[in-house]
């Protein structure tokens, strides 16, 4: 007999190993080699997350009391999977396109971003859910029993409560690892997903390892099992064809609306054409959990005594044989199930939690607003995490005072009943665009109340006041609100009844709400967005010109997405419309835009009243707001390709007016230059001729000159001479950089050791105030391949000018150097100035840009056309970066030499 | 009674050489290098003649020019300009303006001396042009 301990040891290192998966995928992740960890196949997997304890273990029990009506539990996902063009598409297009992060999410955003049906949504969630986290704590901790009892002589008899507890502490843990690692703004979850393919592989195997062990183990083949179940009860059952259909939809339903199942589903998609393949392999893997159900079923109740527990039978079967591996497999297998349902289920619900419920608490609680708090990352991860730890927590407790009730699959029903409340909101929101946000909190309170009084409520029994007599008498005793006869419909089975009587009012309230209420602007907008996803993807529109300045707008993604996500969605938009830098015009096209990234981490309501905070300026502006995007979305409808035209007119025009502000300033630039370099030129040549003259005509003889002025005038002579020289240098310098025929000398270096170069050469220079250098050198120690000459000049350069420019009293450059994932390096330098004012940022790298004309100019406006093209050569760009407080110049560099282009 | 110059210029090899050319032939040479106080400067120092810079910092050598021949004490003292930027508009700038004589750097400096001598010959002469060569 296999002895407890080395069960617990078993699954403690299982645990282990899939934490160690789960970090391995992040790792690859992180580093963007994910491969095949993104393949269909591994998709699909992550689906079983369907298959939970109930499945795994439950099945067979249902088989056991119910006969072949446990297949409904298969049949409704089946059909959703195998339909997935008609639904499944387009979810997984609206939930990419919107970014939409849960089911609440979903409901919220199409029903004009409402907080109120983002809140419902997710109590109903929480509420449908945690009993179902009950269960499968319940189920783990029943299968520790199961071994303990078929130890007796070991005297471990595991206390059921403390194996839940231990398991809810050990998922919330594994869950805020890997579930809050990052603020993606795809919400996907790399690690996660991983482990949970590799946990539905192992659940497969544990199944059906049993089912082959008792067809060819125990009975005598496929012949003999047949007859086996010819003989059995099982197939005694009579089979109740409307609670059968009706099961078949609920479950389907369910397969829709549950939010783990969303989670996987739509959130975690990687690709649309992912679902292709899972249409038909998801079916398959649900053929083959479900093929050996009714064979261990029948066995069981054939071979174990009368008291043994049929959920259970997929363990005691192999122990009572004495297979240890086979126990082990299942046992693992059970725990797979259990786990990853747990983890997935945790991850969606504290998303919704945390983004409908706690994130506007407590951006209403503060009266600054979200433009001037720190870094909401921070909140948004610690309010996840407790969310997590509160879910689970949830689910502990439920099972605690619940007390574990003996049949899995009725709580199941009960929690699928629960959450299938969404669907006429779901569904009527992509498909019917007269839905509002009146209906669906209707239908959804309705069906919500009609199912906790006929369904949930009941399963407490006395507990929650449901006693004999409330539920063959009514309450008050009135008949018609008997909770398992409403309205005097009697003789029903009471799952039916209850799923009929709460999705129908649920519907019909849905329905009628919608048809007597107006829809605000907003819904109307979304439901058109929703609706006809396919016909005009990606282009919604919510925000008029506004106030918002890109640089505002840039400084406040920069703390809710992160530096450099910020900085280079900005720069990707600036560079679509055509402009350099990194700030685009804030085009009704990039709020949105801006505003999906933004909802990725703090969701969509939030985001949008963040966003309204800068681009609208005043809240008042919103409703106004709201009329425009009406409008606009009407207009859009009427004429789509219009707008397309339009917008590429927009775009064009927009591109040449740039160009042309270009131009002019440069031709001005230009006509400064000649006069500039005019000057430069002329200036110490004007001495060398006066004082040479000066001395040819002293030696001529006309008068003598003493030998001290001599000396004094050549020393002047040569001084011009060597300024002349050292303009024409920077001129000759940058003529041969700007026509690429500048011979670059490439070798292996240390940017940390360029950079001490550039600083050592700076201190010796020029006087200037004392300069205060900050800089992470570890960080800097990067093998790089380039020119290190070049590169110090370049160094040398952006430090002088620090000297030079910086008007802060306590002049500090920050120097921060970072290797980027696609093997480029990036170095930042960043003063404590004034910063460069926005109508200058793009012309400062042209020649003879001298900004502060001519008054504390060292040079000739040279250097930083000079470090332009210098950069350029070594193959990378340099940049103006706004947005930094100071001047801040940014330069991104291959780290190993390629052909030049 | 030496001949008095204002040499209005800001960098100090050039002054140095004017200096020394005009010194020599006789003139007493001031100068001052700010373009933003040098009207001031002019109406302290009372010279015969002002040698004007065009790029000054502060302001200009046009406006100067232009603050000095708005003001009718001004109104014929004798101002030769000096300029690093020998283009055409810049000369007609210059004449527009009320300049006496305009001369384009580098110099000579035998043509340096007869532009600031003929200008205190001619009195309140038209313009007269000194080209940078010879």
């Amino acid at each position: 007999m296999l002895p407890f301990n080395i069960l617990v040891l078993a699954c403690l290192s299982y645990a282990g190993f899939l934490f160690a998966v789960a970090f391995w995928a992040e790792k690859r992740a992180e580093r963007g080699e994910l491969g095949w960890l993104r393949s269909p196949m591994i998709y699909t997997l992550s689906l079983s997350i369907y298959c939970t304890a109930w499945t795994f273990y439950g099945a067979v029990g249902y088989a056991a009391r119910s006969g072949l009506e446990f297949a409904t539990i298969y049949m409704g996902p089946t059909m959703v999977m195998i339909g997935w063009w008609w639904i499944l598409r387009k979810l997984v297009r609206i939930g990419r396109t919107q970014r939409i992060t849960s089911v609440a999410d979903l409901i919220s955003s199409r029903y004009g971003k409402s907080t109120t049906l983002g809140v419902l949504v997710t109590v109903l969630a929480v509420v449908g859910t945690t009993p179902y986290i009950a269960l499968q704590l319940q189920s783990v901790a029943l299968s520790f029993a199961v071994f303990g009892l078929a130890n007796p002589g070991r005297l471990v008899l595991p206390d059921l409560n403390n194996t839940a507890l231990w398991v809810a502490a050990g998922l919330a843990l594994f869950t805020i690892v890997f579930g809050t690692r990052n603020l993606d703004a795809n919400e996907r979850h790399h690690g996660v997903v991983t482990a949970i393919a590799l946990e539905a592989i192992v659940k497969f195997f544990g199944l059906v390892g049993v089912g082959i062990f008792v067809v060819w183990g125990i009975g005598d083949g496929v012949s003999d099992m047949l007859a086996r179940i010819d003989a059995s009860p099982v197939t005694n059952v009579d089979i109740d064809g409307t609670r059968f259909l009706t099961l078949t939809i609920l479950s389907g339903a369910a397969f829709l609306t549950l939010p783990r199942m969303f989670q996987v589903l739509v959130v975690e998609n990687a690709e649309e054409r992912h679902l292709f393949t899972a249409s038909w392999a998801f079916p398959l893997y649900l053929f083959g959990m479900s093929l050996f159900v009714i064979p261990i079923a029948v066995v069981g109740l054939d071979v174990l005594p009368d008291t043994s527990n049929p959920d259970m039978f997929v363990l005691t079967l192999p122990l009572k044989y004495d297979q240890q591996a086979l126990a082990t497999l299942s046992f693992l297998g059970g725990f797979s199930s259990a786990t990853s349902m747990v983890i997935v289920a945790a991850i969606a619900l504290s998303t919704m939690v945390s983004n409908h419920i706690v994130m506007p608490i407590w951006l209403s609680s503060r009266k600054e607003g979200a433009t001037v708090v720190g870094d909401v990352r921070s909140v948004v991860l610690l309010s996840r995490r407790l969310s997590i730890a509160g879910v689970l927590a949830l689910g502990y407790l439920y099972f605690h005072f619940s007390g574990g009730s003996e049949a899995l699959a009725a709580i199941g029903l009960i929690s699928f009943t629960g959450i299938a409340q969404v669907l006429p909101a779901m569904l009527g929101g992509i498909f019917w665009r007269g839905g509002t946000r009146t209906g669906a909190i209707a239908g959804l309170l309705i069906g919500f109340t009609v199912w906790a009084y006929t369904m949930f409520l009941p399963s407490f029994g006395d507990a929650a006041g449901f006693t004999t007599d409330l539920l063959t008498h009514g309450p008050w005793g009135i008949d018609m609100l008997r909770p398992q006869a409403l309205f005097g419909v009697e003789g029903v089975d009471p799952v039916v009844h209850a799923v009929v009587w709460s999705l129908a009012l649920n519907t019909g309230a849905f329905i009628v709400g919608s048809l007597l209420s107006f829809p605000r602007p907003v819904e109307r907008l979304q439901g058109a967005q929703f609706v006809n996803i396919f016909e005009h993807t990606g282009s919604t529109r919510s925000w008029s010109h506004g106030t918002a300045e890109a640089e505002d707008l840039l400084v406040m993604a920069q703390r809710i997405i992160g530096a450099s996500e910020a900085q280079a969605l900005f720069y990707a938009e600036a560079d679509a419309q055509g402009k350099q830098g990194y700030l685009p015009d804030p085009t009704p096209q990039f709020l949105e835009r801006l505003e999906r990234e933004l909802a990725g981490s703090v969701g969509a309501a939030t985001a949008h009243a963040m966003l309204g905070q800068i681009a609208g300026g005043l809240v008042v502006s919103v409703e106004d707001l709201m009329a425009v995007a009406d409008e606009a979305a009407q207009l859009l409808e009427h004429s789509s390709q219009l707008e397309a035209q339009s917008e590429e007119l927009a775009r064009t025009a927009r591109k040449l007016r740039e160009a042309n502000e270009k131009l002019t300033v440069l031709s001005i630039q230009k006509d400064a230059f000649l006069s500039q370099i005019s000057h430069e030129l002329r200036t110490p040549m004007t001495s060398i001729r006066a004082f040479s003259e000066i001395l040819r005509d002293g030696s001529a003889g006309t008068e003598e000159m003493d030998p001290e002025s001599l000396t004094r005038f050549s020393g002047i002579i040569h001084d011009e001479a060597r300024r002349l020289t050292r303009l024409l240098d920077d001129l000759l310098d940058l003529s041969v950089l700007e026509n690429g025929q500048v011979s670059l000398n490439w070798s292996r270096t240390n940017l940390h050791d360029v950079i001490d170069r550039a600083l050592v050469a700076t201190e010796q220079g020029l006087e200037g105030r004392d300069l205060i250098i900050e800089r992470n050198e570890v960080s800097e120690h990067i093998a790089i391949e380039t020119d290190a000459d070049r590169l110090a000049q370049v160094f040398i350069n952006l430090v002088a000018n620090v000297r030079k420019y910086c008007v802060n009293d306590a002049p500090v450059l920050r120097i921060s150097a970072r290797r980027l994932e696609n093997d480029h390096i990036q170095v930042d330098f960043t003063d404590n100035g004034i910063g460069i004012p926005a109508q200058n940022q793009t012309v400062i790298f042209e020649k003879f840009s001298r900004l502060s004309d001519q008054a504390k100019a060292g040079g000739a406006g040279l250097g930083l056309a000079i470090c332009r093209e210098i950069v350029d050569n070594l193959g990378g760009s340099i940049s103006y970066l706004p947005g930094q407080g100071g001047a801040s110049f940014r330069i991104d560099l291959p780290r190993v030499h390629t052909k030049k282009r | 009674m030496g001949k008095r110059v204002l040499l209005i210029e800001d960098e100090p090899n050039i002054i140095e050489a004017i200096r020394f050319i005009l010194s020599r032939d006789g003139w007493i040479v001031e100068t001052h290098s700010d373009g933003a106080s040098a009207v001031g400067a002019v109406n302290a120092k009372q010279p015969d003649i002002v040698i004007l810079d065009v790029m000054l910092p502060g302001k200009s050598g046009f406006d100067i020019l232009r603050d000095l021949r708005a003001d009718p004490e001004h109104a014929a003292l004798p101002i030769l300009m000096l300029t690093a930027r020998g283009q055409k508009k810049d000369r007609d700038m210059a004449q527009a303006a009320g300049v006496s004589a305009f001369m384009t750097k580098p110099f000579s400096n035998s043509g340096m001396l007869d532009a600031v001598n003929g200008l205190m010959a001619a009195g309140d002469a038209p313009v007269v042009d000194v080209s940078g060569d010879g």
